[in-house]
Formats: C-alpha cells, structure tokens, sequence
C-alpha cells in the first residue's frame, strides 16, 4: 500500500460516509488517485472498488492522473464571460498548448476552467494555485504565466539563475 | 478559555470582553478575504510590519483582519472604526501615511471614494452611495469582526439569540417566532422557513440532522461565501437555535471545496465554540446538546440540491432521488433532516434577539426581511449588496450599483443564475420578491445577479448556461440529460448562423418539457434563461435564425471586422497585434483586413487607438 496512503486511512473510520473525506486526502497526500490507492480504499471500506471508483469519477474534483506542479483555473462564470474570459482563455491555450483539463508534458502545470471562483466582481479571474488574479487582460494572464515559468527555471538545480550559488 | 455553563456565564464573558481596553482603541480593519484577489495580502503584510515596527502605536491603533466590506469594485478595502472613514484601492505603500493620518486624527483624502456625481470624495464610509442605500442585516458584522476570533463576535451580539432561546424559550415559540418573522428560503426556492422547521420538528423519530447548505455553485452567486468567510459564527449561531427548535443533536456544513478560506473560518468557529460549550452538550449549561461537522464538497453543482446533497453526506454519487420521502421524513442516513442555506441561518440570530417584528418590519407582504444580491457584469460597483425585499431593479443597479460602465445601455439584469431569467430594461420599477421575479419569468434563487447591457447578445448568455446545466446535470433523469443536450446543440448552432426556421420553437417545446419532466430542481428550471431570453429578446434569436447576424456583435461566426480608411492613420498597432496575419499595409500605408484570414479575435479592434476598426 502507498505510505501516504496508510496515514490517510489512519486517520478516518470505515464508515461509508468517510470516502469522500478519504478520496479528499488522498488526492490531497499523493497528488491524484491511482487505480491501486482506490482498490485499497475500497478493501479499507469493505465496498466494491466500483463504489469507489463510481464517486470518484462523479466529483470534479478527483484526478485519475499526475497533475501538474500549478494548477492554472480560468473562470467561466457568467461575470468572466461578459468581460471577455474568452480571451484569457485563449491565450492561456494556446501559449501553454493544451487543452482543458491537460497537463504539460514537463508536468509544471494543469490548465482547467471552473464554472465560477466566486469573486464575480473581479472578473475575469485566473486561478493559480490559490492564487487569485481579477481583472485580467490576456496580456496580464500571459505575464502571470511568465513569471510562473521563470520562477521554475529559477528553482531547476541545473537553471542557469541558480548557477551562481 | 472557560466552559460556559449558563446564560449567566455568557453574559459575564461578553462584560469582560466588552471591557477589553483594545475594544476602545481606533481600528484598521481590512478586507482580508475576497480582496486577497485584489491585493490585499501585501496591504496586510505592510500593517503587520508597521505595527511590529512601532510598537508605541498600540497605545492607540490596533489593526483587525475582518471578511468582505461588500464593496468589490473598490477593494482592497479598509476601514477606520470607530469613526467610520473608508479607504478603497489600498496598496501596501499607503499603509505608513494611513497609520500616521489616523494617528493625528486625519483623513488621507486621495484614498477616499470618489463620488462620480459630485467628485466629491466620501469621507465616511456610510456616505458611500453604494452604503447610503443598503439595510445591512445579515453582513452586520461582516467588515467590523475579525471572523477567526469568537471574541469579536462576542463584543457584538453574539450568541445572545442563542442564550435567548435556551433561558427563555421553548422549541415551538423558537418556532413560531420564526413563522412569524416571514423568513423564507435564501437559497432559492423561498420556503417558509418556520413551517419547514416545523416539518422536521414533528417528524417521528430520537436522531434528526441538521444541515447547512454552504455549496454555493451559481455562477454569479458569492454572498454565501461572504458570509462564511466573514461572519461565520453568525452562521453558528442561526444553526444551534433552529437544531434546538427541530430537536437535532447533529449537524454538518456542507461547504463547497473551491472556498477554502470559508472552510477555515467556519473551521476556526467551532472549534472556538465547542472550546467555549456554545457548541457540544449541555449548551450553557441546558439540555440541549449539538455537534456540528463541515463536510467538504466536492466539485459537482447538483450538490447543491437537497437529496443530492444528502447523498453526498452519505458518501454517494451526488445525485438526487425522488421526494417524497421528504428529507424532512426520510433525510440523512434515513433520519429526519432538516437543511437550509447560509443566508438562512444567519437570518435567525436577528430574529430571536431583536423579534419577529422587527424583521417582519422590513420587505414586502409575502416576503421579509433582507436580501443579498451578488452585483456583478456590466455594472460600475460591483460587489455584495444587502437590500430590504421589495427594493427595485433600478436602486440596485442604479442607486446602488451605480449604473452601466461607459454610459451604455442597461439591457437585462440576469437574475437567479442559471435556474433565474433575464429581467428586461421594463421591469426597472418592479419591487423584487419572491413572487414578483417569478411572474416575470425570472427567480430569486440565490440572489445572482448579472447586469448586461446592449453590447451582450442574448442567445450567446442562454447558450452560456446552458452550456453550464448540460455539464453539471448529473445524467440520471432522461429530460434533463437528453433535453438540456439538444438545446445547447440548437442554441450553439443558432450562434454559429446555422440556425434554421422553427429552431426556436422547438427550443420552447423542448424546454417546456425538460420543466415539467425533470426529476430536481436543477432540470426544473435549466431551461429557464433560455424561455426568458425568448420571451423577451426573441428578435435577437430572429436575427440570428433568419439574417445570421449577432445585434450585439459578440458571436464571433456572425460578425465581421473591417478598418475604416478614413480614420485609419497607418500605425500598424492592428497588424501587430492580429495573431493570425489578417491585416495588411504597413506603415503609412492604410490597413486593411483579409476577410479570409481573420479569425475574428477582436485583437486590432482592442489595439486601434482611433476607433478605426469596425464590427459588423
């Protein structure tokens, strides 16, 4: 069983009303649900991995593969839609060349839209991480993705900001 | 901290909080949740860093986090209390002269609101014209107490409601005062709140649950979450006097994953409440004992509908089931469950503290009390706006929100979400409740509201939407399912200009069935921005159907871009921003725009810096 794993259910009850709670911290310890670490929810619970794999893939929330490093979270809401989150949107497509819901190759981020973050008069916002960014342009956006992507170079151990040190 | 044992302990505890020498001091409270967004983090980082810096001004100032001042637009937002000044658009560089002006008992005036009728600055925040016209019932506190500190809600009227109830009152007069208030549902539907309690309270049975409904998922709907993350005791409070109304032991807030701070907060509240035994058994030293949980949602809209909710609680795919059973009769794991929303709950406290009358006092005849309403769209102030019911369409969107951006048009105000309507520029004047929104094809629901004006395309939001329903039904009920599929199929070929005669008949038709064919509340009313857009703008669809134009000019397979050679000067602004090499000229040579390569991004018409660029 996956080490985090076992501290995840260490911590919960076999009750069946305790899966999400489980589903939760699990995603939130390995970073998404592995077909394994569900199989072994499922023998945790007493229930069909079925069961198990039937909430997960009804939630939104719950992942099937690596995500990655950033979560970039476009909203479209009705408020970012009428103040052009379209744009944002695009450009965040086509700079990061993916599609909703992709991961980059190099896995530093997961591109997604939400129906709506909740700050509707900031529209249109961006997410990263926790990260709020309200009252986007698509330039903003394309610099708030810069800076994100310097920020990884910067930290690589072989990048060259990093050299010096 | 000690256990407080009886209503006596409460009331000493609040004298001496009361008496706490920092409650006199002059306050710098700062909008530390939905202004995060805007920047409020290094605001806060800048005052922590001040006051650690001078440790002489603590004699004097004290500086205080609190939740959303309701005032997006102008975030982030700090406030002076007592005195009542009001700075917007603060920065981090504003704090060492903020913190020197207060000290002096001076104003910054460059950080004061600027009133754009008189521009005039504001000094007090209740001359805002944005606050002159609000009733602020709900969000009381929300701006004026630190939300993680029991203490602050304490100093205020906190969990006197409560201690009201347990000393004076028994459940059915707790009941009937709530009956008597004429509160209704918050969260959409607008059931008498007393009687659903009632419901439950009668229901046979030893265990009942008692839930709260924080999954706000309209889009466009954000009081909820200000309430959470801003007076989340208030919330407390309003759920421990209905389960001691209905009878319940156990509780849950099921609040949406996406708000996280609202978690913390609501988080941080109990654990300071059951530490201090207003929350746990044997409350104030009563009979009464009640346990309160969160439940983290996660991530699917139709949780917000009462059984699928319950099934989620229970650990299920969050699809609802057929009623009855009424949770009221068979709820959660099989027992009586009474459940109402945010806003409901924090209704309560006021009623039992101030009385029915007084609430009752406020809105119209078959609606009481408050309303928030999420301001958002075209509109300048955005923002959380609390009005008594029966206020009109115009003092929100004008009064308060202070009209249209750039002086346009103000077309449709998109009410309830994507369960609501549009309300037409002709309803302005209409007092809005319950009843009246419902007769013109819209809904309170949660009190979402979009303003647009002439430059949104009507088919374009109703296909939005529905484009939001389709993804979020949950696929058990065919109606729903298959319904909401074939109208975005038709709207969405209604905006690419393949629309076709009769197309918006059927989508009629089809709505109409998906209304009274749906199994829940999200299919009942998932056809309703599209009936309502037809019923009041059906020329736009006409345009769309028969001339394959967009009035509005945002489809962008219906409109094209042209540069007009007189007012082009030949910057190539145009062509350097089009990503898809559709401009043509350079330099002093007029532009012009390939027809064949545009794409129709909007990007020259955005960069041209003398209006050049023409939509069509």
């Amino acid at each position: 069983m996956h080490p985090a794993l076992m501290e995840v259910l260490a911590r919960h009850g076999t009750d069946r009303s305790d899966l999400i709670p489980i589903l939760q911290d699990a995603q939130a310890a390995i970073g998404y649900l592995p077909k394994d670490v569900m199989a072994d929810i499922a023998r945790h619970l007493n229930v069909p991995e079925a069961a198990v794999f039937g909430v997960a893939s009804f939630y939104a929330q719950f992942y099937f593969e690596a995500q990655g490093k950033h979560r970039v979270r476009v909203c479209r809401g009705t408020a970012c839609h009428v103040r052009g989150s379209a744009q944002v949107r695009r450009l965040i497509e086509s700079k990061l060349k993916v599609k909703e819901g992709q991961t980059t190759p190099d896995l530093l981020f997961t591109y997604e839209t939400v129906a709506c973050v909740g700050c509707c008069a900031l529209s249109p916002v961006m997410m990263v991480d926790d990260k709020y960014f309200g009252r986007l342009t698509p330039e903003q956006a394309d610099a708030v993705i810069d800076d994100y992507m310097r920020q990884a170079r910067a930290e690589e151990p072989n990048g060259t900001t990093a050299l010096g040190r | 901290m000690e256990r407080l044992r009886s209503a006596a302990d409460l009331a000493a505890l609040k004298a001496r909080i009361r008496q706490q020498p920092r409650r006199r001091l002059t306050t710098l409270c700062l909008c530390d949740t939905g202004c995060r967004a805007l920047g409020s983090v290094p605001v806060r980082e800048a005052l922590l860093k001040e006051f650690a810096a001078r440790p002489e001004l603590a004699a004097t100032l004290r500086f205080q986090r609190t939740g959303c001042h309701g005032f997006c637009e102008a975030g982030p937002l700090l406030a002076v209390r007592p005195q009542g000044i009001l700075y917007v658009r603060v920065k981090a560089e504003d704090v060492p002269e903020i913190v020197q002006a207060t000290l002096k008992g001076e104003v910054v005036d460059r950080l004061l609101y600027v009133d754009p009728a008189t521009k005039q600055p504001v000094r007090l925040e209740r001359d805002v014209p944005f606050y002159r016209n609000q009733t602020r019932l709900v969000f009381r506190h929300c701006g004026q107490v630190d939300p993680e500190s029991i203490e602050d809600y304490l100093a205020l009227d906190g969990y006197e409601g409560l201690a009201k109830a347990l000393a004076e009152m028994t459940p059915d007069q707790v009941i009937a005062e709530v009956t008597a208030s004429g509160l209704r549902g918050r969260g959409g539907a607008g059931f008498p709140t007393g009687r659903k309690w009632q419901l439950c309270r009668a229901s046979a049975g030893d265990t009942k649950y008692l839930i709260c409904n924080a999954d706000e998922g309209d889009p466009g709907a954000f009081m909820d979450r200000g309430v959470c993350e801003g007076d989340p005791h208030a919330i407390l409070e309003g759920m421990l006097v209905g389960a001691y109304a209905i009878g319940c032991n156990h509780g849950y807030i099921y609040c949406r994953a996406e708000y996280p701070i609202a978690i913390q907060h609501l988080t941080t509240a109990i654990a300071d409440a059951e530490a201090l035994g207003l929350l746990g058994d044997n409350i104030l030293g009563s009979h009464f004992s009640f346990h309160l949980k969160i439940k983290q949602g996660a991530g699917a809209f139709v949780c917000g509908e009462e059984t699928a909710l319950i099934a989620s609680i229970e650990g299920r795919r969050g699809m609802p089931r057929t009623r009855p059973p009424f949770p009221a009769q068979a709820g959660l794991f099989g027992k009586p469950t009474n459940i109402n929303n945010v806003e409901t709950f924090a209704c309560v406290p006021p009623i039992i503290t101030q009385g029915a009358s007084h609430f009752a006092s406020m809105g119209t005849e078959r609606s009481k009390g408050t309303k928030i309403f999420a301001l958002a769209g075209k509109v300048k102030n955005t923002g959380l706006v609390e009005i008594p019911m029966g206020a009109t369409l115009r003092q929100i969107v004008f009064d308060i929100g202070g009209g249209i951006p750039k002086d346009r048009q103000f077309k449709a105000a998109q009410m309830g979400g994507p369960s609501g309507g549009c309300v037409p520029a002709q309803y302005l004047d209409l007092p809005i409740d319950y009843d009246s929104l419902q007769e013109v094809g819209a809904i309170m629901g949660s009190g979402g509201l979009i303003v647009v004006d002439e430059d949104t395309c009507m088919v374009e939001l109703a296909r939005y939407f529905l484009d939001f329903v389709q993804s979020e039904s949950c696929g058990k009920c065919v109606p729903c399912r298959v319904g909401t599929r074939r109208m975005l199929e038709i709207l969405t070929r209604i905006t690419k200009g393949q629309g076709k005669e009769g197309d918006v008949d059927l989508l009629e038709e089809i709505g109409r069935t998906v209304k009274v064919g749906s199994l829940c509340g999200l299919g009942q009313t998932a056809p309703n921005p599209v009936l309502s857009t037809i019923r009041y703008f059906r020329n736009e669809y006409e345009a769309h159907v028969r001339d394959k134009r967009c009035p509005a000019r945002v489809c962008r397979d219906l409109v094209t871009y042209r540069i007009d050679p007189e007012k082009c000067i030949a910057c190539g602004k145009c062509k350097k921003a089009c990503p898809a090499e559709a401009v043509e000229g350079e330099r002093k040579v007029k532009h012009r725009i390939l027809q064949d390569k545009c794409v129709r991004c909007g990007a020259c018409f955005e960069a041209c810096p003398v209006d050049a660029v023409l939509v069509a």
